[in-house]
């Protein structure tokens, strides 16, 4: 469970101080499919980038399964990004040396995991999105949306509570964009919470929860407590 | 992490840019090598002067007419001719025990000819035990004889180049040279051996002390060479010989006596001294590799700042990320050492087939130390740019694209 308490994270541009997040009060439960939308600039990344603890805010409390994570120092963050939160970003973000299997294979790495155990977790994670073909492939020999599939197996191959998705199709085609949002969808449904933020209505009505945001502010939820 | 996750990671990163790393890996090497290199060359040159300071003779003592020593003391006002050593104060000196051989030596120029052939050569006069004292060996025949050094035999002992020159392949034994105004019986040819301090054995002619004292219509001794009863014994025969000395030249100290130990020892020091500061230099070459490293290592960093970001993203702590790039620095280092050491021993086998009679040989130390200090410039240099790694912003590190 996500508990956000009057979240406001101020950003210092030149001699402006700009307001990202102010007063935000957001209550997400284990499981559900949460749309962010809003128009650039609201705030939405720097929201979903506070969710993730890659980001401090300035005031307020977030706590992640009854957990201040504002106390935690940084290492402890890390150690939470590692189990609990996957990410998906618009620009993949995978590391253009490496292999899809190694990819996917990096938070395991990161997290210490026994390398036979690491080998088995990315094959099958790779064959459930259909990349089995595509494992010894670098970034660059893959498309659009095999990359972003990629990307989710990485997200998801430490098996955590929450994937934060930021405009996961943003750089897609229609097709394959469809295609990356079910399987999101089908991992929302065996149980993991979906964050994703988009500016795209026709994917932010499929969310069972739509949470406006304006000029840093919860304009409108339509779940929420 | 794992250790092996983290050198495997960090290799996969350095060969992801090949010739960013190939640069810095050259960059170390040449440093490692010329190290070494420079090392060996110094170290070479102290075998060097210590196997020539050998190849005298050992225990030696040089006794030299006049005193020439430069600590303490005004100059004496009114010039006084230090007294000539004679065969006497030579001779006077084998009473003690601390002595165990003497060779007194006088030594001059004079034309030396065999027929129609006519050369001139450094003329040795010296005794028996010159033989025992400098290791000398023969080719043919025999050395001096021993007997009574005041009475001059009229034989000699021929240089193996003078030999050649006079004679060629003919034996001279037995044969009849005149040296100067004087007819010598030649009695026996050096072995060959290499040059020892200026003098080089194959170009001399060694006679009695008192025949060449007789041609040279001299009572003055050149040197006097001094053989100790050991090395414990040095100390005791140098005062035994000044005192000795003094006591003949009615209490004046006008000899001065070189111990070849002393010698040894100073040029020893500034041979060493001379190595490390000739391997110093070659370190700044090392630190240049280093700040290259630094360079690099920093533009990596820049590059591959969205991966950073990433790896933040997906939990990995600052100290994770200051270790890979860390890592990266130190198998670089390692690398680049390694090759360098193989660099090392090329130029090493190099130099030894050019310079056969210089005994060039890298000591292990250097071997060592040129490594650790290579690992360790890559780490001290690899800190800046991998604390700036760890210290990145992830959001601002995954904005960029």
């Amino acid at each position: 469970m996500i508990q956000l308490a009057d979240i406001e994270r101020i950003f210092q541009v030149g001699d402006e101080t700009v307001r990202a997040l102010s007063n935000v009060n957001l209550t997400v439960h284990q499981g559900e499919y949460v749309s962010i939308m809003g128009p650039s600039g609201s705030g939405k990344s720097t929201l979903l980038n506070v969710m993730g603890l890659l980001d401090r805010p300035d005031k307020g409390i977030y706590s992640l399964e009854d957990l201040d994570t504002t106390e935690l120092t940084d290492d402890q963050q890390a150690s939470v990004r590692c189990h609990k939160i996957g990410f998906v970003f618009q620009f993949f973000h995978l590391v253009p040396r490496l292999t899809s299997a190694e990819n996917v294979e990096l938070p395991m790495i990161l997290a210490g995991v026994d390398p036979a155990e690491r080998k088995t977790r990315v094959q099958a994670a790779l064959s459930s999105l259909g990349l089995r073909d595509r494992a010894k492939h670098r970034p660059d020999q893959l498309s659009g949306g095999q990359r972003q599939r990629v990307a989710i197996a990485r997200a998801t191959i430490m098996q955590p509570d929450i994937v934060l998705a930021d405009e996961p199709t943003g750089n897609l085609d229609r097709t394959s964009g469809i295609e990356v949002i079910q399987i999101l969808e089908d991992l929302n449904n065996k149980g993991m919470t979906l964050i994703m933020v988009t500016h795209d209505p026709n994917l932010s009505k499929r969310a069972s929860r739509k949470v406006q945001l304006v000029d840093g502010k919860i304009s409108s939820d339509t779940g929420g407590s | 992490m794992k250790p092996g996750d983290v050198i495997q990671f960090s290799t996969r990163a350095l060969w992801g840019y090949p010739t960013r790393t190939l640069l810095m890996i050259l960059a170390m090497a040449i440093g490692v090598a010329s190290v070494i290199l420079l090392t060996a060359l110094g170290e070479g040159a102290r075998r060097f002067v210590t196997n020539e300071f050998t190849s005298l003779g050992t225990y030696l003592l040089i006794v030299l007419p006049g005193r020439s020593e430069t600590t303490g003391g005004p100059p004496p006002l009114l010039g006084e001719t230090p007294r000539d050593l004679t065969l006497e104060d030579a001779l006077s000196l084998t009473r003690s025990s601390a002595i165990r051989r003497m060779a007194p030596i006088t030594v001059g120029s004079a034309p030396v000819s065999w027929k129609h052939r006519d050369r001139e050569v450094s003329i040795l006069g010296s005794t028996a035990d010159l033989f025992e004292i400098r290791h000398l060996s023969m080719a043919q025949g025999r050395f001096i004889p021993a007997g009574d050094p005041t009475r001059g035999l009229a034989v000699c002992v021929m240089g193996y180049k003078v030999k050649t020159e006079l004679f060629g392949n003919q034996s001279p034994l037995g044969g009849w040279v005149r040296i100067g105004d004087r007819r010598f019986r030649v009695i026996g040819v050096l072995a060959k051996k290499g040059q020892s301090l200026g003098l080089d054995m194959g170009d001399v002619v060694v006679v009695p002390v008192a025949s060449a004292q007789a041609l040279f219509n001299t009572s003055a001794l050149f040197r006097i060479l001094v053989q100790a009863n050991g090395r414990d014994a040095v100390p005791k025969a140098k005062k035994a010989i000044l005192s000795t000395i003094r006591q003949r030249h009615e209490g004046e100290d006008d000899v001065t006596v070189i111990t070849q130990d002393a010698l040894l020892s100073t040029f020893d020091r500034i041979l060493v001294a001379m190595t490390l500061s000739v391997a110093g230099i070659a370190a700044i070459s090392l630190s240049v590799a280093g700040i290259l490293i630094m360079n690099v290592m920093l533009i990596a960093v820049s590059q591959r700042t969205s991966e950073i970001g990433l790896l933040k993203a997906l939990g990995a702590p600052g100290a994770h990320i200051l270790g890979l790039f860390l890592a990266e620095s130190a198998i670089l280092s390692l690398i680049g050492a390694g090759f360098g050491l193989i660099l090392a021993f090329l130029g090493n086998w190099g130099l030894a087939h050019a310079f056969p009679s210089f005994p060039i040989t890298a000591p292990i130390w250097a071997l060592g130390a040129a490594v650790l200090v290579a690992l360790l410039t890559g780490l001290v240099f690899g800190v800046l740019p991998a604390r700036r790694a760890a210290r990145l912003d992830p959001v601002q590190a995954l904005s960029r694209r």
